[in-house]
């Protein structure tokens, strides 16, 4: 029984991961960057989500305004951060990002203030009994959510002509260009739908935890980039698989770990372990 | 004057440990993201012994042993995994380091390690051994750069492929670099420890390493004297303005992204631009770049 209470919050946390690395794999994919900064965003969603139910009362409206808003300055972080650098090597832009990524951080603690927010009526607190455990509303909630927006983007990409300009965009850019595809739009498009889907993360840990602090995206930021590469930088099935296996490893790590290592620290071992047997990620192709 | 000489000390000790990266990642092409573990290593493996009655000076070469020994292995790593991959697998270096310290009660777990001995120097003769270790790194950089190893290293980092083509063995040159940088980062360790007195696992975790990669990129990757001097800028700036220690965060952050976004070479891009340009008005320009 309680490995499958540690397997049920380990594939919550899992899907919250993934939520997060599925933007940061999607512009790896596209553009080659390691784009650190996209933690920040996750962080600035969370906050939108608990500022606006707060100031309308309104969870949904909450989700929908995080993701649009947090949506739109992923693509000015685009247009004003990488554009301009995308033909210098990889580490300019990833040194860049890093900084953009700490002072964005500061920028949260000076806006926001150094000791985070919280709902003044948090929502979904009812707990239901599911399979002889109790959860949360809100973790059914996140679960239900990451189902529905990632099923979304799988829909999005396979079934529709953007998903497939976009598809085609990641495949090879400069035939898709050929074919009449504006590879500028898929970009942007591109940091829309990232920047959204790590906003709904930012949210929905702010569902779970009742709280928005400044730093809350530091963990996440390097953990989800153990995701990718786990994943096979790029791949966003991979990804989806890695996330989930992590929480669950990691949830299943504290309690048969904890006394050797922290918890944060064990997404790093299972990521070295897994690059010395196979450098290509779990599921990258050589 | 005992304010100024701490902060001499820190500074030098910020050269030191900023030249050791700027010997992986500058002249030999590979990113590292967890530097700070070795300059831990160093701290933590001096610390332990001089706490426990062994004398500073061996204290100092077993430190950078440590260091470099873990470096070594890390190495091994990059053997494996190239760029961003190799910038990944050692940002997670950088944590495991600091998760596993954390949790081992021999080392001084969560609460670190104190009363760390002194080494009998006074204030003023600690920091002129410093400042003399500081530019013996530098100048065994200026020499590196100069040599046959350091050539082969620039080889590497511009394509490795091609280095390999031309016959030079990059694994042997990547491990050397990979061990000397992190035993240098291991001599600042100590340094670092024996004169603040007391290190935790906080001491050294990410937004360290994020600090030397700072000094690093903004001083120019690659250049011994830009590098340098970004490290002294950098260190000795926070504690001279108030207001600066306040947002030093953001500063770092701000400086870090634009100095990548409009000058990814750094100070030393600057100033070689500013020379061609002045070239150009017939100025003095000799057309090579400086160390």
């Amino acid at each position: 029984m309680l490995a499958f209470e540690l397997t049920v919050q380990g594939l919550i946390q899992g899907s919250i991961y993934a939520l997060i690395a599925v933007g940061l794999t999607l512009v790896y994919g596209l553009l080659r960057i390691l784009h650190i900064a996209h933690a920040a965003l996750f962080t600035l969603g969370g906050y939108f989500g608990v500022l606006v139910t707060n100031a309308t009362g309104s969870f949904g409206l909450a989700i929908i305004v995080a993701m649009v808003t947090v949506g739109g300055l992923g693509m000015l972080v685009y247009r004003f951060c990488y554009e301009p650098i995308l033909d210098r090597p990889p580490h300019v832009a990833l040194i860049a990002s890093i900084g953009l990524f700490i002072a964005l951080e500061e920028v949260f603690r000076l806006v926001f203030g150094p000791y985070g927010i919280s709902y003044t009526a948090p929502p979904l607190t009812a707990s239901v009994a599911v399979a002889g455990m109790n959860l949360k509303q809100a973790e059914i909630m996140v679960m239900a959510g990451v189902v529905v927006l990632i099923g979304g983007l799988a829909v999005l990409t396979r079934r529709t002509r953007v998903g497939i300009a976009w598809r085609a965009t990641v495949t090879d850019p400069a035939m898709a260009q050929s074919f009449g595809i504006d590879v500028i739009k898929v970009r942007y498009l591109n940091f829309f739908i990232g920047s959204a889907l790590a906003a709904a993360a930012g949210v929905m840990v702010a569902l779970l935890n009742n709280l928005v602090e400044p730093t809350m995206g530091s963990v996440p930021s390097y953990k989800a980039l153990a995701i990718i590469v786990l994943g096979g930088l790029g791949d966003v099935r991979g990804t989806l698989i890695a996330a989930l296996a992590l929480g669950v490893v990691e949830s299943f790590g504290t309690i048969y770990l904890g006394t050797i290592l922290d918890r944060d620290a064990i997404a790093f071992v299972f990521l070295i372990v897994v690059l010395m047997i196979r450098p290509q990620g779990l599921f990258g192709r050589a | 004057m005992d304010y100024e000489i701490i902060l001499m000390t820190l500074a030098g000790i910020a050269v030191i440990a900023a030249l050791g990266l700027n010997l992986i990642t500058g002249f030999c092409g590979q990113i590292s993201l967890g530097h700070a573990a070795f300059y831990g290593a160093g701290a933590y493996g001096s610390a332990m012994l001089t706490t426990n009655g062994v004398s500073f000076w061996l204290a100092l070469p077993a430190g950078a042993l440590v260091a470099g020994a873990l470096g070594l292995v890390v190495g091994l790593a990059s053997l494996r995994v190239r760029h961003d991959f190799l910038a990944i697998t050692t940002m997670g270096v950088g944590f495991l380091f600091v998760g596993v310290v954390r949790q081992q009660d021999a080392l001084g777990g969560e609460m670190g390690i104190y009363a760390i001995p002194d080494p009998g120097l006074g204030r003023l003769g600690y920091m002129v051994l410093v400042v003399v270790l500081a530019g013996l790194v530098a100048a065994f950089s200026l020499y590196l750069k100069r040599s046959w190893m350091g050539f082969a290293f620039d080889a590497i980092a511009e394509d490795e492929d091609t280095a390999r083509m031309v016959g030079i063995d990059a694994a042997r040159y990547k491990l050397t670099a990979f061990a000397m940088g992190t035993a240098i980062a291991g001599v600042a360790g100590v340094l670092y420890a024996h004169e603040i007195k007391y290190i935790g696992p906080d001491s050294f975790g990410f937004p360290e390493s994020i600090a030397m990669l700072a000094m690093v990129a903004v001083g120019g990757i690659g250049s011994v004297g830009g590098v340098a001097f970004a490290a002294v800028v950098m260190t000795v700036l926070p504690h001279w303005l108030q207001v600066v220690a306040e947002y030093k965060l953001l500063l770092y952050g701000a400086l870090l992204f634009a100095v990548m976004r409009f000058s990814p070479g750094g100070l030393a891009g600057l100033v070689r631009s500013w020379r061609a340009r002045a070239g150009r008005f017939g100025i003095a320009a000799t057309g090579k770049d400086e160390p």
